[in-house]
């Protein structure tokens, strides 16, 4: 084939740019580096907490650090990414209001007005989907962590119904075709169940803060909500939060500092 | 006995139909089936034929364990070692290639278990293993 | 007695292969939606409930309303039932199979159901419908089928019949209102978030649920010999009015809240079924033909020369039906999940392959109501002499 010199240093150009770039962490941290296989050692030193919470910054996250968050999330889970109204998110973003839609601002701050928001799975004290799940396959563990067991839901989408943060996602058809590039040492999950942000219990088991507060450069606080020592506490004393549609009494776990 | 000469008949049929996989394999040798065994241990978490015997009992206690008590780590009552409770980590990082070990034993007795729909990969290759 | 259902005119075996065929045709798609998953229909992760939810929904209703018959019958000893009881108490069980139909195939992994009774959860209301609507299929088969065979028998009935009958006045009730509250306890859904839904449910089930009985005792009229008497379509069309009416009572107090308040998590769903929302329109020429029909039905059922009239009677239950139907059906479900939870839009329609598997459903109610009805004018036609 006869290829020109011209052809040969534009290729050349890009395969450099493109190994530098993964070097850089320019894509984020793909599965590649978080890839180390968890030994039973790794679960000796687990965080623990009474109640995990959750504190945003919202101001010190720009577009590219939530896509960072984002990609750490989805990536290392196997999250599939599927275009259209079927879609599953675990992590994701949006405007002021979306975010806070019983704030309907009728003259909002440019600064917010021009922000998005990052948006999960609150991990509600009180939370809607625990109660109307038929099969306790959503429940709440002690560390008030609302998880998910894949085994066990049926597939009968009362817990989406139920959550007022439309934090669940429904696998309807098999996601594998569209997990880009799966990460060995967690499974993906299988259609017919729903699932959500689980504020990364694996990595909390082994001592390991969540992949999005890891990637978000500090703008992500997240600690024990009951222990006054921690630093969700120590930043909700200093600074104002709120939490998505408060009123409703599910008593969320992630706060929002705007 | 009412209309017995359709029901003699039809119990004769319906024995033979029934015994027939009993008879046809009678005499047969006991199952065989080649297995890969892993490359790097010699040992698994259990003896192997408590494995054989009851690695589906086990699972599902792992399961219940890792997900919804939050424990992590098994002892194995064998040689008191600790495993992290995963059937990618664990399980699968020595049992690479499903097709060459799981498959085997499952296709010739007939099951088709639905952990495989989600813990196809293993943790020893980039891409799904399957 | 089950075998009267065995010999039949040639009409007969046509109307159950004709079901056949429907179930066989809508159950190579729900094959297709087992293979593929829940990406087959319309639903998705903002509507995540849809058509099978919404005719489960509905025929829990058309389940429930056989209290319509069997309270004046058993409590008040309302004679003028009796021909029409047993063919209520059918279409009870019916309409409960097609909603623990429509139950499985909604849900994603179907082959694990039984966990819901592997692991029961009380405080889940759904744990609760399970029980509810089990519960209702067997009291109306044991109660249905004990009168029905002591009936043939020229026997009365055990002594336990009547109490079932009673638990099994209470408990219609109590199947609509658990059903009701699956949507009126989540905090999530302000359209369904009302105290009064329950009773909307019921009113609305206590007006179409007759108004099936009816229509198909009337076609039933047509085609064999059976008569329910005059007393009793009087009787049940005047009951199906007032329940109407209520229905229709109960959607303007719903009406005024939401806008009197105004509050609008209350008024946006409204707002979005009858006018749209941000250029989604596609709900309102259901919900406005729901209104319409609702609406006409009632006019002409109200006057009772009208309501008396069979051609008049017959075109108003078919309103009030597809109209009922139009609003408990798509309008319910699409308007508690519209707005979204950030107050989008997000559009469902069920598809093809969807509305062919609710078909399956529907075409298995039809079969064991075609041979639950034979065996009871088969039964009736023996023991009379006459239909």
């Amino acid at each position: 084939m006869q290829g020109s010199r011209r052809d040969f240093l534009k290729l050349a150009g890009v395969t450099a740019l493109g190994l530098s770039a993964a070097t850089l962490g320019f894509l984020g941290e793909g599965a590649q580096a978080a890839d180390a296989l968890p030994m039973a050692a790794d679960f000796a030193n687990p965080l623990t907490a009474k109640r995990w919470a959750m504190v945003i910054d919202t101001a010190k996250l720009d577009d590219d650090t939530m896509d960072k968050c984002i990609h750490a999330c989805h990536s290392f889970h196997n999250v599939p990414d599927i275009k259209g109204k079927q879609n599953i998110k675990w992590l994701w973003k949006d405007d002021f209001e979306a975010t806070f839609p019983s704030e309907r601002p009728d003259y909002l701050a440019e600064e917010v007005k021009k922000r998005d928001f990052l948006l999960l799975c609150n991990h509600c004290t009180n939370p809607p989907c625990v109660r109307v799940c038929p099969t306790k396959a959503t429940f709440q563990r002690p560390d008030g962590l609302v998880a998910m067991d894949y085994h066990r839901c049926i597939g009968c989408r009362y817990c989406m119904a139920a959550c007022p943060f439309g934090a669940r996602s429904f696998n309807f058809q098999d996601p594998a075709p569209f997990i880009k590039e799966i990460t060995p040492i967690y499974p993906h999950r299988t259609r017919g169940v729903v699932e959500k942000c689980t504020f990364c219990v694996e990595h909390l088991a082994q001592g390991k803060l969540p992949l999005c507060v890891e990637a978000s450069e500090g703008a992500m606080i997240f600690g024990d909500l009951q222990d006054p020592n921690s630093d969700v506490r120590k930043v909700l004393k200093e600074k104002f939060a709120i939490r998505r549609k408060p009123e409703l009494g599910t008593e969320p776990g992630v706060f929002y500092i705007l | 006995m009412y209309n017995a000469k359709f029901i003699i008949p039809g119990l004769i049929i319906f024995l033979a139909l029934v015994l027939f996989p009993f008879v046809k394999g009678f005499g047969n040798p006991e199952m065989k089936v080649e297995l890969e065994k892993p490359k790097n241990a010699k040992e698994c978490i259990l003896k192997t034929d408590q494995m054989r015997d009851s690695h589906m009992v086990l699972l599902n206690e792992w399961r219940d364990m890792a997900l919804r008590d939050g424990k992590r780590v098994w002892t194995s009552p064998v040689d008191g070692k600790k495993y992290d409770i995963s059937l990618t980590n664990t399980c699968l990082q020595c049992h690479e290639h499903k097709d060459k070990f799981c498959d085997k034993c499952h296709n010739e007795v007939g099951v088709d278990p639905y952990c495989f729909s989600c813990h196809n990969t293993s943790p020893v290759k980039k891409e799904g293993g399957k | 007695m089950l075998e009267k259902a065995l010999k039949g005119s040639p009409r007969y075996f046509g109307a159950l292969i004709a079901c056949l065929a429907v179930m066989g045709i809508g159950g190579g798609f729900y094959l297709y939606q087992l293979n593929v998953g829940l990406t087959i229909t319309g639903m998705s992760r903002d509507v995540s409930w849809g058509f099978y939810i919404a005719q489960f929904t509905y025929m829990v209703g058309v389940a429930a309303s056989a209290v319509m018959l069997v309270l004046p019958y058993y409590f008040h000893h309302y004679k003028t039932y009796a021909k029409m009881i047993i063919m209520g108490e059918f279409l009870a069980i019916a309409a409960v199979i097609m909603c623990l139909g429509f139950v499985i195939i909604d849900i994603g992994q179907p082959q694990r159901a039984l966990n819901m009774v592997l692991h029961p959860t009380p405080n889940s209301i759904l744990f609760w419908d399970m029980i509810v609507l089990n519960g209702y299929l067997v009291l109306n088969a044991v109660i249905g089928w004990t009168s029905l065979m002591s009936y043939w028998k020229r026997m009365t009935p055990p002594s336990w019949v009547k109490p079932l009958a009673y638990l099994s006045i209470i408990w219609a009730f109590s199947i609509h209102t658990v059903t009701a509250f699956l949507y009126a306890g989540l905090p999530s859904r302000d359209y369904w978030l009302s105290a009064i839904l329950a009773a909307r449910f019921l009113s609305s089930a206590f007006c179409s649920g007759p108004a099936i009985l009816l229509l198909l005792t009337l076609a039933i009229k047509k085609l064999t010999k059976f008569d329910p008497g005059k007393e009793a379509v009087k009787t049940l069309a005047t009951t199906i009015t007032y329940a109407m009416c209520v229905n229709v009572f109960f959607f303007l107090l719903e009406v005024f809240t939401s806008f009197y308040s105004n509050i609008p998590g209350h008024t946006d769903p409204i707002i979005f079924l009858f006018t749209g929302i941000e250029g989604h329109t596609y709900m309102t020429p259901f919900m406005w033909t729901a209104t319409l029909l609702g609406l006409g039905s009632l006019f002409l059922l109200i006057p009772p020369k009208w309501r008396e009239n069979r051609e008049i009677l017959v075109p108003a239950l078919i309103m009030l039906v597809i109209g009922t139907w139009l609003d408990k059906g798509m309008g319910l479900i699409v308007g508690g999940f519209t707005p979204n939870p950030f107050d989008r839009v997000t559009e469902y329609l069920p598809t093809k392959p969807e509305v062919m598997i609710a078909l399956m459903i529907y075409a298995t109610g039809g079969f064991v109501l075609t041979i639950l009805w034979k065996v009871a004018l088969e039964v009736r036609a023996e023991v009379d002499g006459k239909l």
